[in-house]
């Protein structure tokens, strides 16, 4: 049997070509190298039961994968490193049906109008390799309409006086605010910022046969229990749902196969360890930018770019411990944001200058505190002063913070391949990243940080701290391997071959049934978490394929065609 | 009975954890709330089946809903694969050493607890003190598994009588009831 598409990758980006496509008609195989904790295993069109609020489960035991014993990365920072200089748990996004959707808070923005033309609006940068996107905000926009739609997504129309124009409201209004962004609001606003409720995928009332979110806290790095998150369980329901599509969970895939300029499918390493080929008419590659590049690479593809122009995001994190509770374990993480150290004022332009740099932006700032204790304690020294600082609590009951997402910029030497001799438990080399932030992000971070510790201190804060993720003062020496998980980049999208891996609908220019369908594609990083732009691109990637327009009607669990005049108004589209 | 440890360890772990996370003023330490517990029963997962790894969901039955989590998850092969590395080691076995020896939790504790010595649990406590500091690793291996056994849900084996929670204001899991908007936005 000949499947028309094989997705790798169950994730937001594989789950959303795959409902794309079985509602199109299309036969597909979502194959997935994690464990299935998201779906019902007795009937896929249902949500499973296996999250829960357990820190220990979540946070110290690996439930969502990948467990790094089995399958490690390496990291570097230079080729001047050798090899490597770690092994383990790098940059890592879960391996889960579900992948990087389960364990995200559900912070879903969309790019600005900008993000898609840096090299036009503000020119080169030394080092980088800055370009403009081969497509802009307008040509997404539907995209991202229909995705905010299918993800669920809720948010405040005209809050963010920065955002790119919008083709409809959001489909939910905003969650409770948390009380700490209350005071971080204000404070905020006080000093001529101006945050808004984050776009989140966070059910705020009931949405599409899922409930709204009860702010049991347990959100960054949880699966959600009661699927009130808009993780991709509602796109991967309403594929299976459709009778088209085959689930296949624990299963690797070990390369494409290809002949001449078409892949033929697919070789398959199942649960029990045999081998065997998949055939398909197209392959949709939708693993995340760190396995996308290695699975290109396992296959034998030799384009030069495919696994350069890593980014992730370079984090700085401003935290400060007030002389109130911030409540941080109740509601959904972080409830505000703001854009302003993106768009930038006369004083990060100075702040570039001064620098020696053309400009410099930073990135999209939650509002956030800490809320788990295991954490917590593991701050803390043992000993005597234990039992007092867990009661005292600075961290966790006291602490409020800014992490700023800080646009990484695209540089060759940061990059994706293959581990010369690490390997993973099916014997199979492993990615290795090479990886180290730049002048511009540590210039950013540098300027940004203090004015962030600025509305802390208006916030009441009785210290604050500034810290980033890689740490180290200088580019020649990151003590750490990154926190961020935004990995992006590894197969930039363009329309010359030369100087990118797919082109401007996702395909390799290299093979011409072979589609990218995560934030590998991404051309610059922006400032931004890159879920919804990811899934925005592979609905996009998935319409093109299948002739098909955004916004058809496709009601949750219900086949095409079938659906109920109240399911479909919920999508809120007026020919529905 | 401990699961895994020797009742001779178990004593040296118990001297080891009402160091780590003394008893206080705040409530009880790391011996009170059961971590001793916890760890061996970390240390002897596979006694149990299934493997005392992950604990179920959606809820523990504290704020309503099923008590869950006492079902624990089965593991796949790849999981158990990852789990008996972690706590036996690799023990010389091919299919655990692709990327070379991984020396297990069981080997670092039997090894740790016997060379803080004979003399550790009739120690003063300074004197404890000062041989923790002196095997700085192992205690601070202990330490984060102490953290988990303390403030971690109590179907692990620790935060006996929720004593870990209760000490520092710590509601635990709250689903299914979770909070209301009110108690988020106006505590």
């Amino acid at each position: 049997m000949t499947v028309d598409a094989v997705i790798v990758g169950s994730g937001p980006g594989g789950a959303t070509a795959a409902d794309v496509l079985t509602a199109a008609g299309w036969t597909v195989a979502i194959v997935e190298k994690g464990r299935n904790h998201l779906l019902d295993p007795e009937d896929l069109t249902r949500a499973a039961s296996d999250f829960s609020n357990d820190e220990i489960k979540f946070h110290n035991r690996h439930f969502l994968g990948p467990d790094p014993l089995v399958e490690p990365r390496t990291f570097r920072t230079s080729e001047a490193d050798g090899d490597r200089t770690f092994v383990g748990e790098v940059n890592s996004v879960p391996s889960t049906v579900g992948g990087g959707g389960t364990h995200a808070d559900g912070k879903v923005p969309r790019f600005r109008p900008d993000d898609f033309r840096l090299h036009s609006l503000l020119g080169p940068q030394p080092g980088a390799e800055v370009a403009d996107w081969p497509l802009d905000y307008d040509e997404l926009e539907p995209y991202y309409a229909e995705v905010e739609r299918s993800v669920g997504v809720a948010g405040a129309d005209g809050a963010n006086p920065f955002a790119g124009p919008r083709s409809g409201p959001f489909p939910m209004p905003s969650g409770a605010p948390m009380f700490g962004a209350t005071r971080s609001v204000a404070a905020a606003e006080k000093l001529g910022y101006h945050p808004y409720p984050a776009p989140t995928a966070a059910n705020s009332v009931p949405y599409d046969g899922r409930p709204a979110c009860n702010n049991c806290g347990f959100c960054s790095f949880f699966g959600c229990p009661i699927h009130a998150k808009g993780d991709p369980v509602a796109m991967l329901r309403r594929t299976m749902a459709t009778g088209r599509a085959e689930l296949l969970s624990e299963t690797f895939v070990a390369r494409i196969r290809v002949e001449g300029r078409r892949a033929t499918g697919v070789d398959l390493v199942g649960p029990d360890g045999a081998e065997r080929f998949l055939a398909a008419r197209h392959v949709i590659v939708a693993a995340g930018a760190i396995e996308t590049p290695r699975l290109l690479l396992l296959s034998g593809l030799e384009h030069p770019l495919i696994g350069r122009y890593f980014m992730a995001h370079f984090q700085t994190i401003t935290a400060g411990s007030m002389p109130y509770r911030t409540y941080a374990e109740r509601g959904r993480a972080v409830t505000h944001v703001h854009d302003d150290m993106i768009v930038g004022d006369e004083a990060s332009r100075a702040a570039a200058a001064e620098a020696g740099l053309p400009w410099i932006r930073g990135g999209l700032v939650e509002h956030s505190g800490a809320a788990m204790p295991i954490l917590e304690a593991k701050h803390y020294p043992w000993g005597a002063m234990h039992p007092g600082l867990m009661a005292d609590s600075p961290i966790r009951k006291r602490l409020w913070a800014f992490i700023m997402q800080g646009e990484d910029l695209p540089y060759a030497h940061n990059r994706v391949d293959l581990d010369p001799t690490v390997r993973d438990a099916r014997g199979v080399p492993v990615a290795r990243v090479t990886y180290r932030p730049g002048p511009h992000e540590l210039v950013a971070s540098g300027h940004f940080g203090p004015r962030l510790a600025e509305i802390l201190k208006e916030m009441g804060a009785e210290w604050t701290a500034v810290t980033t993720s890689p740490g180290g003062g200088n580019a020649e020496s990151p003590e750490a391997v990154p926190e961020s998980r935004h990995n992006v980049g590894t197969t930039r999208m363009g329309t010359d071959p030369a100087t990118s891996v797919v082109d401007p609908t996702g395909r390799l220019h290299d093979l011409d049934n072979v589609v990218v369908a995560d934030s590998s594609v991404f051309v610059t990083s922006a400032g931004y978490g890159p879920t919804l732009t990811l899934v925005a691109l592979a609905a996009r990637a998935a319409h093109l394929l299948a002739g098909t327009s955004p916004g058809a009607c496709r009601p949750a669990g219900l086949r095409p065609g079938r659906g109920s005049a109240a399911a479909c108004r919920r999508w809120a589209r007026p020919r529905c | 009975m401990p699961v895994w440890l020797t009742d001779e360890e178990l004593g040296v772990l118990t001297a080891v954890c009402d160091r780590v996370i003394p008893a206080s003023d705040a409530g009880p330490g790391a011996v009170a709330a059961g971590v001793p517990g916890y760890i061996d029963g970390l240390l002897g997962a596979f006694t149990f089946d299934p493997p005392r790894i992950w604990a179920g969901g959606p809820t523990s039955g504290r704020m309503g809903g099923d008590p869950a989590f006492a079902r624990f998850h089965r593991l796949s092969a790849l999981d158990e694969l990852a789990w008996r590395m972690r706590i036996e080691g690799s023990r010389g076995i091919p299919e655990r050493e692709f990327n070379g020896r991984v020396v297990g939790y069981q080997e670092r504790y039997r090894e740790g607890l016997a060379a803080l010595g004979d003399d550790f649990v009739g120690l003063a406590p300074a004197a404890r003190d000062e041989r923790l500091r002196a095997h700085h690793d192992f205690t601070d291996l202990v330490y984060g598994h102490a953290c988990e056994g303390m403030y971690g849900a109590p179907e692990y084996g620790g935060n006996r009588d929720l004593a870990g929670w209760r000490a520092i204001d710590f509601a635990g899991d709250v689903q299914p009831r979770g909070w209301t908007d009110a108690e988020v936005t106006t505590p």
